[in-house]
C-alpha cells in the first residue's frame, strides 16, 4: 500500500494544482447527472399525457445531446490531466532518479487518476442529486405542472448513466498517463523545467498590420452576416463563421502586439506601478496561448448565443400564447374538392374525400360524437375563398422582381386566401381583431407574420392593386391590419384578402373555419371536452391535428403543450451545452494561468524584492488575470452582438423574440460560472506566489 | 563621517526548539556614509542571513538594526516596504531581472514602483545607462545579453533611486573574471563618484580587494576586520589571502 499512500500525498502537495481540475470534473459529473435524470422528475408531477409525451421527447433528445457533452467533456478532462502531469516532470524526474522504476510511476499516477476519479465522482454526484431537486422547480414551472405532492427524486438510470461515461473517461485518461510515463527520459525530465522558452517577440509593424487585417476581416464577417443572412438562405453563415474564425485567430496572434504598442505610447499609464510589468506578462501570455484563446472565444461566443436564443425562443413562445389563444378551439376544412383534384403537396384527393368534403364541419363532429350545441357555448363557421385571378404574383406585383430574386424558393402560384368582410367582423371579437369597413371597390390585407408582412407593405405603398371577376379593387389602407383567424403558438397569419361579401361567388369557397369556445366554467368541465377532440386524433396520431377526412383541429390545450413542451426542450437543451461549453472555457483558462504560476512565482518574488509591497503585487496579479480572462470574453461578446442578430433573424418564426431579458439571464449565467473560475485562478495564484 | 548602518548586537536563530542553528552570533558593526564595505566568510558563516536582515527581507531573533538612524527592526507592514523601496538597493547574485521585460524597462520598474513622475523616467534611466555604460543594450531583453551585463542592469536598477544603501550579496558569483572586473569597477565608480554607500558580501578575495573595508564572518561572529587604509588593491588583496589561510583557507572554494 506504499504506493497509495504516495498517491494520496503527492495529491495533496498537489492540491493547488488540483483545484481547478477537481473543480471541473465535480461540475462535469453534477451536468451530466442533472440533464439525464430528467425522466425521473416526471414521477412527482401530476400533468397531461401530452405534456408527458412531450418530456419523454425532450428526456430522449438529452440523452442524445449527452453523448456530444460526454465527448467534449473527455476532451476537456484529457486536456486538463495533459497539463498537470506536464507539470509534474521534475518530480517524476526526481523519482526516478531515487531509483523508482517507471512502472511504479505509472502505478502511482494511476492511483492518483483512480482516487481523483472516484472522488469527483462521489462529490459531483451529491452535489448533482442535490441540484436537480432544484431543477425539477424549474421543470414543474416549465411544463406549468402540479407539483404539491414533492418527494425526493433520485435516478438510478443517470446515476448509472453517469458512472459509466465518466469511468470511460477517466479510463481513457489512465491508459494516456501509462502511455506517456513510459516514454519519458529521465534527461527529459530533469530538465523539463529548466529549458528556458525564448521569448518570441514579434515585430510591432508586422503586429500592427496584422491586427488591422484581422479587424477588416471580422468586419466583412460581420457584415456578411447581418445583411446576407436571410431566413430563406442561410448559406452565408457558414463563411461568415469561417471568416470569423480566422480573424479572432489573427487578432489574438496580434492583440498583444498592437495593445503594447498602443499603450506605450502612453507613458502616463505604461510607466504607473506595475502596469509595465502587468501589460509584459499578459503580452508574453497571449502570444504563448493565440490558439487557446482563440478556441475559448469561440466557445464563449457560442455560448452566449446557445443560451440568449434559447431563452428567447422559451421567452417568445411562453408569452405569445396567451395573445395567439384567445378562443379554445380553431377546426378547419377543405370543402369543394373534386375527385382528382391535387393535393397540397402529393397524390390527389380519392372519390370519398371528395364526398366528404361536402359535409359541414358541424355534422363531421357530430358524427364523430361531439355535440356541438351542448358542447360548446360558441361555434361560429365562416368561409375561406380562393380565385384563380388572385395568386400570391399578383400581390407581389410591385416587386416582383426582388421577390423573384431573394425568394426564389417560394411558389408564387399558389392562390391566396380570401374572406368576406361579414364573416371578418363576426369573428372579430373573438381574436380581438379590429372591425372593418370597406368602400365596395376596397380591399384589406391581414397578417401578423413579421418578414412577410414587410414584403406585403412594400406592395401595397408601391401601388397594389388587385382584379377579381373583371373589377379592380383597391387598399383602404397602404399596409396590412394585424389579425388572425386560426388560433396559434406564434403569429402564423401570412396574409388573407378582406373583401365586400358581394366579391366573392360560392364556388370559390376552399375551406371551411369553425371557430368555438367549449361550455363550462371550470377547467375540469372544459377538459372533458378537450379530451374528446383529442380522442378524434388518436386514429392518425397526430398530436394537435385531427383529421376526419381533411379535418384539422387546433385547440388551446394541445398548442399550450406542445409549446410549453418546445420551449422546456430548447430552454434545456440551451442550458446544457452552454454551461457545459462555459466550464470548458473557463477551464482552460484557469489552466492556461496557472500553468505559469511557478514562472510566476519567480517574477513576482523578484519584485517583492525590488520594493514592490503586497498591495501592489495583488493588484498587479489581478489585472493580470483579470485582463487576461476579459480579453477573450471581450471579444466573444462583439461576436455575439452579431451572432444573436443572425441567430433572432432564423429564429424569426417563433416571433418576435424578447432579447433583453434573455441576455440579462445569460449575462448572469457567465458572471456566476466564468467569474467564479477567475477568482478560483486568482486566489490560487496568489496561493502560489505567496508560498516562500 | 555620518553614520548609514549600525548593527547593535543581532541574533539570528533559525529552527524551533531542540534543533536550532545559530546563524547570526551577536554582531555588531557600523557603516559609515561613503564606505565601500566588503563582508567575506565561508560558506554557511551567515553572510545571506546578515544581508537578508540588514535588507529588511528577514527578521532578527534579538539586536537592533537602524538605518539612518531609524530602527528598521521595528518597522512593519507598509511602512517596511517604504522604507525597503526608498533606502536601500538591492544586487543579487543570480541578477534577478524580469525575463519578459527588456532591459530599459528593468531599470524603470524601480522607479515605477516608487510613483517616480513618468517624465522623469526616461531621463533618469539613460542617465545611469550612460554612466554604467549600457545603453546600446536598454532595448534587448535579459536573455539577449551577457551575465556581465545583465548583472550591470541590475545594478542600475539598485542605484536609480539614489538609495542610502546598496547590499549586493556575491554579485559576481555568476560572472565569468574579467565580467566581474568590469562590475567592480562599475561599483567603484558608484562608491567615488556617485557616492553610493555599499555592503557587499562574496566569499572571493579578488572580488572584497575592491572595499574599502572588509569584515570577516565565521560561524554566525565576526573574527576579524581589514582596512583598506593608502593600500593599494595588489597590497590589500595579499593581507585578504593572510586573513584567508588564518580562516582556514576553505573560503575560495566554490560554493
Ligand atoms: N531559512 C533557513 N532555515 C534554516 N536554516 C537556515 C536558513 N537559512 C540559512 N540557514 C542556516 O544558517 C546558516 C547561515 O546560512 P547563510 O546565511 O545562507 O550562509 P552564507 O550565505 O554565508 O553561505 C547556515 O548554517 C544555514 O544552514
Ligand atoms: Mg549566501
Amino acid at each position: 500500500m506504499m504506493s497509495f499512500k504516495l498517491a494520496f500525498k503527492s495529491m495533496k502537495k498537489n492540491m493547488k494544482d488540483y483545484v481547478i481540475y477537481f473543480l471541473t470534473l465535480v461540475l462535469g459529473v453534477a451536468i451530466f447527472y442533472i440533464f439525464n435524470s430528467m425522466d425521473s422528475q416526471q414521477a412527482m408531477m401530476k400533468m397531461s399525457e401530452s405534456k408527458q409525451q412531450i418530456m419523454d421527447l425532450m428526456t430522449q433528445v438529452l440523452g442524445g445531446v449527452s453523448v456530444f457533452i460526454s465527448f467534449v467533456l473527455g476532451f476537456l478532462i484529457v486536456y486538463a490531466n495533459n497539463f498537470l502531469i506536464k507539470r509534474r516532470k521534475k518530480e517524476f524526474g526526481l523519482y526516478m532518479l531515487l531509483g523508482m522504476g517507471k512502472g511504479k510511476i505509472s502505478k502511482i499516477l494511476l492511483l492518483e487518476t483512480l482516487l481523483v476519479g472516484i472522488f469527483s465522482l462521489a462529490i459531483g454526484l451529491v452535489i448533482g442529486i442535490f441540484a436537480s431537486q432544484l431543477m425539477s422547480i424549474l421543470v414543474s414551472k416549465m411544463f406549468e405542472a402540479d407539483m404539491s405532492n414533492y418527494q425526493f427524486i433520485f435516478s438510478q438510470d443517470a446515476l448509472i448513466k453517469t458512472l459509466v461515461y465518466f469511468a470511460i473517461i477517466y479510463l481513457c485518461v489512465m491508459v494516456i498517463n501509462v502511455f506517456a510515463t513510459s516514454k519519458y527520459k529521465l534527461i527529459d525530465l530533469i530538465t523539463a523545467k529548466n529549458k528556458n522558452e525564448k521569448i518570441k517577440i514579434k515585430s510591432p509593424i508586422i503586429s500592427v498590420i496584422i491586427f488591422i487585417l484581422s479587424i477588416g476581416i471580422l468586419g466583412s464577417a460581420y457584415y456578411l452576416a447581418i445583411t446576407k443572412i436571410t431566413q430563406a438562405d442561410i448559406l452565408p453563415i457558414f463563411l461568415a463563421i469561417g471568416l470569423g474564425c480566422i480573424g479572432t485567430f489573427l487578432f489574438f496572434y496580434s492583440l498583444s502586439g498592437f495593445m503594447l504598442k498602443i499603450i506605450q505610447t502612453r507613458k502616463k499609464i505604461y510607466q504607473k506601478d506595475l502596469n509595465m510589468f502587468v501589460l509584459r506578462q499578459i503580452d508574453s501570455k497571449i502570444n504563448t496561448t493565440v490558439f487557446s484563446m482563440s478556441v475559448i472565444c469561440v466557445l464563449l461566443f457560442l455560448t452566449i448565443c446557445i443560451f440568449s436564443s434559447a431563452m428567447s425562443i422559451n421567452n417568445t413562445l411562453t408569452t405569445q400564447l396567451k395573445t395567439y389563444t384567445p378562443i379554445d378551439a380553431t377546426f378547419n376544412k377543405r370543402v369543394n374538392i373534386a375527385e382528382g383534384e391535387k393535393k397540397p403537396y402529393t397524390g390527389t384527393y380519392s372519390k370519398q374525400e371528395a364526398e366528404n368534403a361536402k359535409i359541414s364541419i358541424k355534422d363531421s363532429l357530430q358524427q364523430a360524437g361531439i355535440d356541438v350545441n351542448q358542447d360548446f357555448s360558441e361555434a361560429i363557421t365562416t368561409y375561406v375563398y380562393t380565385t384563380d385571378t388572385l395568386k400570391q404574383i399578383d400581390s407581389f406585383k410591385p416587386i416582383e422582381a426582388k421577390i423573384k430574386k431573394d425568394y426564389s424558393a417560394v411558389d408564387l402560384t399558389s392562390k391566396e386566401p380570401i374572406m368576406k368582410l361579414s364573416e371578418y367582423n363576426k369573428i372579430a371579437p373573438l381574436y380581438g381583431n379590429e372591425p372593418l369597413t370597406l368602400k365596395d371597390n376596397e380591399f384589406v390585407v391581414i397578417c401578423n407574420y413579421d418578414e412577410i408582412k414587410n414584403l406585403r407593405n412594400e406592395a401595397l405603398q408601391k401601388g397594389l392593386t388587385i382584379e377579381i371577376n373583371g373589377k379592380t379593387y383597391v387598399p383602404k389602407k397602404l399596409e396590412c391590419q394585424n389579425a388572425f383567424y386560426s388560433i396559434s403558438a406564434q403569429p402564423m397569419e401570412a396574409g388573407t384578402y378582406i373583401l365586400p361579401d358581394d366579391a366573392l361567388p360560392e364556388e370559390g369557397k376552399t375551406l371551411e373555419y369553425l371557430h368555438v369556445n367549449y361550455q363550462g366554467t371550470t377547467p375540469q368541465e372544459k377538459a372533458k371536452i378537450e379530451q374528446k377532440i383529442a380522442n378524434l386524433s388518436d386514429r392518425n396520431g397526430a398530436a394537435n391535428e385531427i383529421t376526419l377526412s381533411n379535418l384539422s383541429a387546433y385547440t388551446r390545450t394541445s398548442i399550450y403543450d406542445a409549446s410549453k413542451g418546445l420551449a422546456a426542450t430548447v430552454t434545456f437543451i440551451g442550458l446544457y451545452l452552454g454551461i457545459v461549453f462555459l466550464i470548458s472555457s473557463s477551464a482552460i483558462l484557469a489552466l492556461k494561468e496557472l500553468s505559469e504560476s511557478s514562472d510566476n512565482k519567480e517574477r513576482y518574488k523578484i519584485l517583492r524584492k525590488i520594493g514592490a509591497d503586497e498591495k501592489m503585487i495583488n493588484k498587479a496579479l489581478f489585472k493580470q488575470i483579470g485582463i487576461f480572462y476579459l480579453i477573450p470574453l471581450s471579444l466573444a461578446v462583439v461576436h455575439s452582438i452579431f451572432g444573436i442578430k443572425v441567430c433572432s433573424i432564423i429564429l424569426a418564426m417563433f416571433g418576435k423574440q424578447d432579447l433583453v431579458t434573455s441576455i440579462a439571464i445569460t449575462a448572469g449565467f457567465i458572471v456566476l460560472i466564468y467569474g467564479a473560475y477567475f477568482l478560483a485562478t486568482y486566489y490560487g495564484s496568489k496561493a502560489i506566489i505567496k508560498e516562500e | 563621517m555620518e553614520k548609514i548602518l549600525e548593527v547593535k548586537q543581532i541574533e539570528k536563530y533559525y529552527g524551533n526548539k531542540g534543533n536550532i542553528t545559530k546563524a547570526i552570533d551577536n554582531i555588531s558593526f557600523t557603516v559609515e556614509s561613503g564606505e565601500f564595505v566588503g563582508i567575506m566568510g565561508a560558506s554557511g558563516s551567515g553572510k545571506t542571513t546578515l544581508l537578508n536582515c540588514i535588507s529588511t527581507i528577514d527578521r532578527v531573533t534579538a539586536g537592533n538594526i537602524y538605518i539612518n538612524n531609524q530602527d528598521i527592526t521595528k518597522l512593519k507592514g507598509n511602512k517596511l516596504n517604504q522604507f525597503r523601496r526608498e533606502e536601500l538597493g538591492f544586487i543579487f547574485q543570480d541578477f534577478n531581472l524580469l525575463d519578459t521585460l527588456t532591459c530599459y524597462e528593468n531599470i524603470a520598474l524601480a522607479l515605477t514602483i516608487q510613483k517616480v513622475n513618468p517624465k522623469e523616467i526616461k531621463k533618469r534611466v539613460e542617465e545611469i545607462a550612460d554612466k554604467l555604460g549600457i545603453k546600446e543594450i536598454l532595448k534587448k531583453y535579459p536573455y539577449q545579453i551577457s551575465g556581465g551585463q545583465k548583472q550591470r542592469i541590475a545594478s542600475s536598477r539598485a542605484i536609480i533611486t539614489n538609495p542610502k544603501l546598496v547590499l549586493a550579496d556575491e554579485p559576481t558569483g555568476a560572472l565569468d573574471s574579467k565580467s566581474a572586473r568590469q562590475l567592480l569597477e562599475n561599483f567603484e565608480y558608484l562608491n567615488k563618484t556617485l557616492g553610493a554607500t555599499i555592503l557587499m558580501v562574496t566569499h572571493d578575495a579578488f572580488t572584497a580587494s575592491y572595499a574599502s573595508r572588509i569584515l570577516f564572518i565565521k560561524d554566525g561572529k565576526i573574527f576579524n576586520e581589514l582596512k583598506r587604509g593608502s593600500n593599494t588593491r595588489k597590497e590589500f588583496f595579499s593581507k585578504i589571502i593572510e586573513v584567508v589561510t588564518l580562516l582556514g583557507g576553505e573560503l575560495n572554494d566554490v560554493i
